[in-house]
């Protein structure tokens, strides 16, 4: 009969350990007491000693790896015993946030992860995170990391409408209108807030108060660009006409392929590559806004791009998106080009790590060869998570993006 | 389809009953000659005669004691207590005899009676004439506990009771008895026991009631749709065993909220049952702690002022309600 041998707590907070050596080995005879090894928490290293006698018959977990606690780490039996499977492994418990420090992470990016199998628990104040049981249950259903939602019930509860709220605001259209009506904006009314006008407040503090941003804005000169597309347009039929931010998206893809940081999270495990490039689009709504994803943009060519590009504002515009377009991008572009806005700096869509806020297109007078010229220029700002990049590694990926506009015949590949 | 009041209801039931089944008789204090004290077997004296509608002294565990020998005897009787308050004297009575029969005797004997009282307070009876002891009826296993809210469930939950083979405890809430309502005419017409009624359909909160504060519930939803744009659902339990949990959950489950109204106290009261059954069968779809709105943890005070101050309103319910979001 063996005996699992699992990774302990040691302490209330403690989720994990390092088993940072092996004592004993394989096929040692331990006895009740007997240290058998040495495990890291937190907060220091301690002895683990060995509950029962017996054999080891197998070291499941190695050094220096990172055990979450229950999980087994060795078995324990009689001499001569096998084992009889190897224990499984059991799946590393979901930390707050999305995936794990190993490195790229395959699974499509920004897709919610296994449901935490205990509900975050907030740190502040008393420790444990005032939750309904049916907002606790949604946001495990959802994948959403509850300890990060503001609740608005009774004492700061979070209620079912703040999880919902949070599920619209990965960022899915409601085309309900606000909450009560009749208390339009008169003066000195107060209008409620609808619930994407809460999700987008919820997030863009969020932003603002956990991801330190710094910014680079450049100008592009999109002549060349701008003459490749009509080449290109001329040719493609009615739906895979190119607008000038689909050749954005096609550069940031190409341009993200290339520097995968800047299609990376930050969590306090380490950086979390996403294994595709998925652009969310910013899109003005008369409630507000939104910002689904074009997926896997990576293996899309130019014209595939513009047109689920237009079919993806369409179906926002009239709240049918996809589940999986919702909360699933790994880096933003919003282009008020349109709005005859010179230069946008974004805030980073939570928990992207960048956004590149594009201008319009306007004829400029600059210096080229020391001559005067007009040429059509557009602004470019990158906003950054500082945690997960800096300046230069910024620079370089905006002057890829700059590089890929104005020699614009990569794009087409 | 008649409409009438709940006490008209309830003896048009009787009358049906006493017609339809040779075996069953009423008695109890002063339902012949007198009517009744709320009039309820008004006229039946005369009808059916002193052999089937008898005066008894005042002697609840006697009227009751006979009744059991009664029904053990193969009749089925209908006791009037007159009030809930008075049971108290025939408590042993009920419980240890006509409640345990059936399962001590591994179901050779039953005893198929109906027990009629009258529950509540809000008439200024005073401490010890405005019990509302539903709950501790529904205690004891061997009990139905029957509550009606309205002349049409009020009819055919009493014609129900006398086909039953084992004791039913019939309590009418004082409020009622003058409550307007359709009824159907069909002499079949039976509400079956265990059947939770849906009485208004929401979708933000539930607010379970039976009796007498049914009313209140639909008052209060009411207020909160029109001053708060809350939609209630209201669940009139009708009967508190059996118990209908499928229909209260459904809805809780529906709403993500509970308030339970009842007139009893809350300390040890059938909605401290109802909390944790919803807790034990919705626990992951309650959006907030289940909340209940009962009389205050008082003798009921004889003053006016004061006894209303002590049983739960439609303003207790709306706060408790509000709380809530």
């Amino acid at each position: 009969m063996s005996i699992e041998i699992t990774m302990p707590q040691m302490g209330a907070d403690m989720t994990e350990g390092i088993l940072v050596r092996w004592v004993k080995s394989e096929g040692d005879q331990v006895s009740r007491g007997e240290i058998i090894a040495e495990i890291e928490t937190d907060k220091a290293t301690v002895e683990l000693e060995a509950f029962e006698e017996g054999v080891l018959l197998r070291l499941v977990a190695s050094e220096g790896e990172t055990v979450p606690v229950g999980n087994v780490i060795a078995v324990l039996g009689s001499p001569g015993e096998a084992v009889v499977s190897p224990p499984e492994r059991k799946e590393q418990a979901a930390a707050p946030g999305r995936g794990t420090a190993q490195g790229p992470v395959a699974a499509a990016a920004g897709a919610p992860v296994a449901a935490p199998a205990r509900a975050p628990v907030a740190d502040a104040g008393s420790g444990r995170l005032r939750i309904s049981p049916v907002a606790r249950r949604i946001a495990s259903e959802a994948g959403i990391d509850a300890s990060s939602l503001r609740g608005s019930g009774p004492d700061g509860r979070v209620l079912r409408r703040d999880v919902e709220a949070a599920i619209a605001g990965t960022l899915q259209v409601s085309n309900e209108p606000p909450a009560r009506e009749g208390a339009t904006a008169r003066p000195g009314g107060v209008e409620p807030l609808s619930k994407m006008r809460q999700a987008i407040a919820r997030r863009m503090s969020q932003s603002k108060q956990t991801q330190p941003h710094y910014y680079l804005t450049l100008d592009i000169d999109m002549t060349a660009a701008l003459a490749f597309r009509e080449q290109f347009n001329q040719a493609a039929g009615e739906a895979e006409r190119v607008t000038i931010n689909d050749l954005v998206v096609k550069a940031c893809t190409l341009a993200l392929q290339r520097h995968p940081k800047f299609n990376a999270e930050y969590s306090e495990e380490g950086l979390v590559f996403h294994g595709s490039v998925n652009i969310a689009i910013g899109i003005a709504l008369d409630e507000g806004l939104i910002a689904p994803a074009l997926l896997d943009c990576g293996a899309k060519t130019l014209g595939t791009i513009a047109r689920e590009a237009k079919d993806l504002v369409a179906r926002a515009r009239e709240g049918r998106l996809r589940t999986d377009e919702y909360g699933s991008g790994t880096f933003t572009i919003t282009n008020l080009g349109a709005y005859g806005v010179e230069t946008l700096i974004g805030i980073i869509n939570p928990p992207q790590a960048a956004i590149l806020g594009v201008g319009s297109v306007m004829p400029q007078a600059v210096v080229r060869d020391g001559a005067i010229v007009a040429r059509q220029v557009m602004k470019v700002a990158l906003s950054a998570d500082h945690r997960v990049t800096d300046g230069a590694e910024g620079a370089r990926f905006i002057r890829e993006i700059q590089g890929l506009l104005e020699n614009p015949a990569s794009l087409a590949l | 389809m008649a409409e009438m009041r709940m006490r008209d209801a309830l003896r048009e039931a009787l009358r049906e009953e006493l017609r339809r089944d040779p075996t069953v008789f009423l008695m109890g204090e002063d339902i012949g000659a007198y009517g009744g004290s709320y009039s309820v077997t008004k006229g039946l004296l005369e009808e059916f005669g002193p052999e089937r509608v008898r005066d008894t002294p005042i002697a609840e565990s006697g009227i009751i004691g006979a009744g059991i020998g009664a029904a053990l005897g193969g009749l089925r009787p209908m006791v009037e207590l007159m009030t809930i308050n008075f049971s108290l004297l025939a408590l042993d009575q009920i419980v240890n005899t006509a409640a345990k029969l059936h399962y001590m005797t591994n179901g050779q004997m039953h005893v198929p009676m109906v027990i009629r009282m009258a529950s509540g307070g809000g008439s200024q009876l005073a401490a010890t004439h405005s019990h509302s002891l539903e709950g501790l009826y529904a205690h004891f296993p061997g009990l139905k506990v029957v509550c009606p809210s309205n002349p049409a469930d009020a009819k055919g939950l009493l014609k129900r009771a006398f086909r039953d083979d084992n004791t039913v405890v019939f309590i009418e809430h004082t409020a009622n008895y003058g409550f307007k309502g359709e009824v159907p005419d069909d002499p079949d017409f039976l509400v079956e026991f265990g059947q939770a009624n849906v009485l208004r359909e929401g979708s933000d909160v539930t607010i379970v009631g039976y009796s007498g504060s049914v009313h209140q519930a639909m008052r209060a939803a009411a207020m909160l749709e029109e001053q708060d744009e809350i939609s209630a659902e209201v669940v009139d339990l009708r009967t508190l065993r059996p118990l209908d949990m499928d229909t209260v959950v459904r809805s809780v489950k529906k709403t993500n909220r509970a308030v339970i109204v009842e007139d009893a106290w809350k300390f040890g009261g059938f909605g401290g049952e109802l909390s944790a059954q919803i807790m034990e069968r919705a626990f992951d779809w309650l959006d907030a702690p289940v909340a209940r709105v009962c009389s205050k943890d008082v003798p009921m005070p004889y003053n006016r002022d004061l006894e209303f101050a002590a049983l739960p309103s439609e303003e207790d319910i709306v706060e408790a309600v509000l709380a809530m979001f």
